[in-house]
């Protein structure tokens, strides 16, 4: 009855997600204001009902309602409750539900906090998130219902793949997810503001804090899939180039322009153009990520079981989408050319190239990662690109990005007036450069160029962030939560910078057999393999390994790795060991029995990575602050009018 | 002002290259072997370790190989194909029993039939590399100048046999198999 | 029903453990730093998304035996990727061969920054122009933000 329900509430969503689409476009195209009345409550009736199909499947899961083919595929009872839950998202069909939940969610945030925009513009914004929701909600009704049943009903489920088992692996797609979809509401507002023909200040000011709360998101969703890697997947590794990782950064990346490219439109009406192809752009890659992942285009370890069909369906609602918002801009954009100017030296000036060397890296990454399909395509035989070309390509922009952040952050409107901060920065370059090769040589014992280079990069940001807001609070001057914001996002770009130099440059890896009583050495710790144990856990058994960590003699910590077995699925998983600390991180994961009593065990010394995550939650607690600033909070009287800021838009 | 378009345009390149994409198997890898000669092999047999199964004995002659194991459930899947292409046929099927457990490898060809003319035991995996083998099960084609003319990987069927190998055959011999 | 078990197990098998190289290094240290350096740019071919250093399937196990052997036969790097790629193709490199149908991909990045650079000096120039022309400075902040 229940998978039932939830079945029939997906598809009086789907009703109501058309009837906000509907009824907001046609609303405000004819002006129509009883029209666009419906558009709010349409709104809220869709999140209600996609809500109540979501509780569905939950509740199937946690019953363990094995009658529901979805529910057999995925889930256990012997499964502990939450990562029953956690099931629900654990494959192709329920993700899906995930996906068009968090939509609904962003949509209902959006009808909530917007009162004070103009009605007609919401209605447009409104009517495009429906019509993203409503082409969402076909795909799943028509090719991938999760609350299909299976007759007769399995006597017991699959179990959830013991990859997902894992707490930040099980809330890593709904925050990921809220970062992806919340750039659906930037997407949105880019067409309502073409559909209506205004696109003006107040309009990025509108869309700014959206698009931060979306980014924040994103990064974080980004940073738990990294760290969920390292410790699980036991090779120590935190990013793998993997074509789906690629299709989460590149949004980011263009997300993250798209945040520089609307803080020139708000402050200066410039850049509108730029602005609102990289709005599309950032939302495009979102969902060109979600059709990567379940086409089978692209061979990847993220991918879902796939489908060609499913794929064409995503393909074509794809085309649809973006094809209509780049018409939309090709109609729109030749007319938003401005006067305004800026200087060489200017903070604009510094951003346009931020912006551009942001889309240089999406770019490099999306031609890297599509390049096999093409030469596929064009029958010119199959090639691969790894990481070794990724690592290579992505420095090339972003080496000169990191010496604009240190700067522009210091340049005014116009003109940048870097007089007095000129002194002070060229020699904070080269205190972080004595103190970058200060670091390697005392607590590593050598140096490598682009680790020196990433070290004083990073040292130097993290100066050149906080100098600012220290010397406002010193000299008791305003200190706003926006430029609060922006300083401890760029000194979270300076750690991140700081922890990916060290741990990439010094990190040491080494595979070595071990029997009890013997001991290996690595970057200056001694790794005493004490024996082994057999445990067992709620639906696993497993041996366990005792390593006595020291370091010139006083002991460091007891580090127990396991090689389980889970029941139901039976093949072997590595659950590494790690000790963390502010400098580095030990990593022990046992391998195979190499019979005697000798084991392959492998060990890892890695530097300052706890500084890559660190820089990463960083940047989004940075975003948070600037998105909480009062100008985003106060009512304005002027947002109802139009008519003066349309007449300032021509060239 | 045509500048503007560019982005449409660009979407339109990318489409058309995730359609035809959609169609293809990304993990599939063709084979480099393809209009080269086969390289050469010596193995023990499988069920006769004394006795040597060499393919230059084939020289001049249209030959299968095919490589499978008993851990490899696609090749379950494909045995009874294999079987009655080896009854219809006179092209002769050797087998290369890679990196498998000699014992079970016997039991298997009794219980289940054994479609090969000749099926060497390739323990260490060595001569597999040496013919590009990733994943079994995967069968070659090579023609009467040793030189390896079709290789299909994934289980074989009597349709792909009809379909993709016949014809080379029958190209190659003039006569029918 | 097959596939999917087929997929599941290859899934397992590749994400399940890490290979453990462990009493497979070789003496010479220079002779083992190439070996890291050769498996870290070789794709297992049944685990496509990882390196043989990383993989833990069986072919990999066989193909790192492999780079080995070459290595203390005294073979160049490029003998032993050329020995990869005769027997499996381009895809088995994880740095795609620079050849001609590849040069896109390579000179992408240098091609990207020169455009990106010209297109950059255009657009601050013009408003550099725009800027000087127009006398009024009255609704400038003097700082960030």
């Amino acid at each position: 009855m229940i998978p039932e329900l939830g079945h029939l509430a997906l598809i009086l969503a789907l009703c109501l997600a058309a009837a906000q689409s509907v009824f907001g476009l046609a609303g405000a195209f004819w002006r129509r204001a009883e029209w666009m009345a419906v558009v709010r409550p349409a709104v809220a009736g869709q999140f209600v009902f996609v809500a109540l199909a979501f509780g569905c499947l939950t509740a199937a899961f946690l019953g363990n309602d094995f009658s529901v083919n979805y529910v057999a595929l995925n889930s256990n009872s012997a499964l502990p409750a939450f990562y029953r839950v956690a099931a629900v998202w654990g494959a192709h069909e329920g993700s899906l539900l995930l996906w068009i939940l968090v939509l609904a969610t962003w949509s209902l945030a959006v009808a909530a906090l917007s009162r004070s925009l103009p009605d007609t513009f919401i209605a447009r914004v409104l009517g495009v998130l429906g019509l993203i929701s409503a082409g969402f909600m076909t795909f799943t009704l028509a090719t991938s219902n999760p609350f299909t049943r299976l007759m007769p009903p399995a006597m017991d489920g699959n179990d959830l793949n013991p990859l997902l088992q894992d707490f930040a692996l099980a809330v890593h797609p709904p925050i990921l997810y809220t970062g992806y979809v919340g750039f659906a509401v930037a997407f949105a507002f880019a067409c309502a503001a073409m559909l209506e023909g205004r696109l003006d200040q107040s309009w990025a000011r509108w869309t700014r804090p959206w698009t931060i709360g979306a980014w924040i998101f994103l990064t974080i969703g980004i940073a738990l899939g990294s760290w969920w890697a390292y410790y699980e997947l036991g090779w120590g590794g935190w990013w793998f180039w993997d074509p789906v990782e690629n299709a989460s950064f590149m949004p980011w990346l263009a997300g993250t322009a798209l945040i520089h490219s609307l803080a020139v439109t708000e402050k200066r009406g410039l850049f509108r153009g730029w602005t609102l192809l990289l709005a599309i752009f950032a939302f495009s890659l979102s969902l060109l990520g979600t059709f990567l992942v379940r086409s089978g285009v692209l061979i990847s370890v993220h991918a879902f079981a796939t489908d060609p069909a499913r794929g064409v369906f995503v393909l074509t609602f794809l085309t649809l989408c973006i094809g209509g918002a780049l018409t939309l801009y090709a109609w729109r954009a030749p007319k938003l050319g401005s006067t305004a100017g800026f200087e060489l030296w200017s903070r604009e000036s510094f951003l346009l190239f931020n912006n551009i060397l942001l889309v240089i890296a999406a770019a490099l990454i999306l031609l890297g990662t599509l390049y096999p399909l093409f030469m596929d395509g064009l029958g010119l035989g199959k090639i691969s690109v790894g990481p070794p070309y990724f690592r290579a390509v992505f420095l090339v922009p972003m080496l000169p990005l990191l010496a604009l952040v240190g700067i522009g952050m210091h340049a005014s409107w116009k003109r940048a007036r870097l007089g007095d901060v000129k002194r002070p920065l060229l020699l904070a370059l080269l205190v972080a450069l004595v103190f970058a090769l200060g670091i390697s040589l005392w607590a590593f014992g050598r140096t490598t160029t682009l680790a020196l280079v990433g070290l004083t990069a990073g040292l130097w940001i993290i100066y050149s962030s906080l100098r600012d807001p220290i010397s406002r609070l010193r000299k008791r001057q305003s200190l706003s939560a926006a430029v609060l914001g922006m300083s401890i996002a760029h000194f979270g770009v300076g750690v991140f910078t700081i922890g990916v130099a060290g741990v990439e440059a010094y990190k040491i890896e080494k595979d070595v057999a071990l029997k009890p009583g013997q001991s290996a050495k690595v970057g200056g710790y001694d790794f005493a393999f004490r024996g082994l144990r057999n445990v067992d856990g709620p639906n696993y058994s497993a041996i366990e390994g005792e390593f006595d960590v020291t370091r010139n003699g006083s002991m460091v910590r007891v580090l127990r790795p396991q090689k389980r077995t889970y029941r139901v699925q039976t093949s072997p998983m590595t659950e590494a060991a790690i000790t963390v600390g502010w400098t580095r991180d030990l990593f022990v994961a046992l391998g195979d029995s190499l019979g005697g009593d000798a084991w392959s065990v492998r060990i890892q010394y890695k530097p300052l990575i706890r500084y890559v995550w660190l820089g990463a939650l960083f940047m989004a607690f940075g975003g948070l602050v600037a998105a909480s600033d009062r100008r985003y909070r106060t009512v304005r009287a002027s947002e109802a009018l139009p008519a003066d800021s349309a007449a300032r838009d021509t060239a | 002002m045509w500048r503007y378009l560019l982005p449409l345009g660009g979407l339109a390149i990318l489409v058309v290259f995730f359609f035809v994409g959609l169609h293809r198997e990304p993990s599939a890898i063709p084979s480099p072997l393809i209009g080269k000669t086969a390289p050469a092999f010596s193995l023990p047999s499988v069920e006769d370790p004394g006795h040597q199964v060499t393919n230059a004995d084939y020289g001049g002659r249209i030959y299968v190989l095919n490589v499978w194991g008993t851990w490899c459930v696609g090749c379950r899947d494909e045995h009874s194909a294999l079987l009655a292409i080896a009854r219809s046929s006179a092209v002769p099927i050797i087998g290369l029993n890679w990196k498998d457990d000699r014992p079970l490898a016997i039991q298997w060809l009794k219980e289940l039939g054994n479609p090969y003319k000749e099926c060497a035991f390739d323990s260490d995996g060595r001569v597999a590399i040496d013919w590009g083998v990733y994943g079994a099960p995967e069968t070659f084609l090579i023609d009467t100048n040793g030189v390896v003319i079709h290789k299909h990987i994934a289980p074989l069927t009597e349709a792909v046999w009809q379909r993709d190998f016949l014809p080379l055959i029958r190209a190659r011999q003039g006569t029918t198999p | 029903m097959r596939r999917l078990l087929v997929g599941l197990v290859l899934t397992f098998m590749c994400l399940a453990t890490y290979a453990v190289d462990s009493g497979e290094t070789l003496d010479d240290p220079a002779l083992q730093a190439r070996y890291e350096q050769l498996i870290g740019d070789l794709r297992c071919l049944v685990c496509q998304n990882e390196s043989i250093a990383d993989s833990n399937a069986p072919l990999a196990a066989d193909l790192r035996r492999e780079v080995r052997e070459m290595l203390r036969a005294g073979k160049q790097d490029q003998e032993i990727l050329r020995f990869m790629t005769d027997r499996y193709g381009d895809f088995v490199l994880f740095r795609p061969p620079f050849v001609a149908r590849t040069w896109l991909l390579w000179f992408a990045p240098i091609l990207l920054l020169v455009a990106g650079a010209i297109i950059g000096v255009r657009i601050v120039r013009q408003r550099d122009r725009l800027a000087r022309a127009d006398n009024d400075d009255s609704d400038l902040d003097t700082g960030p933000t």
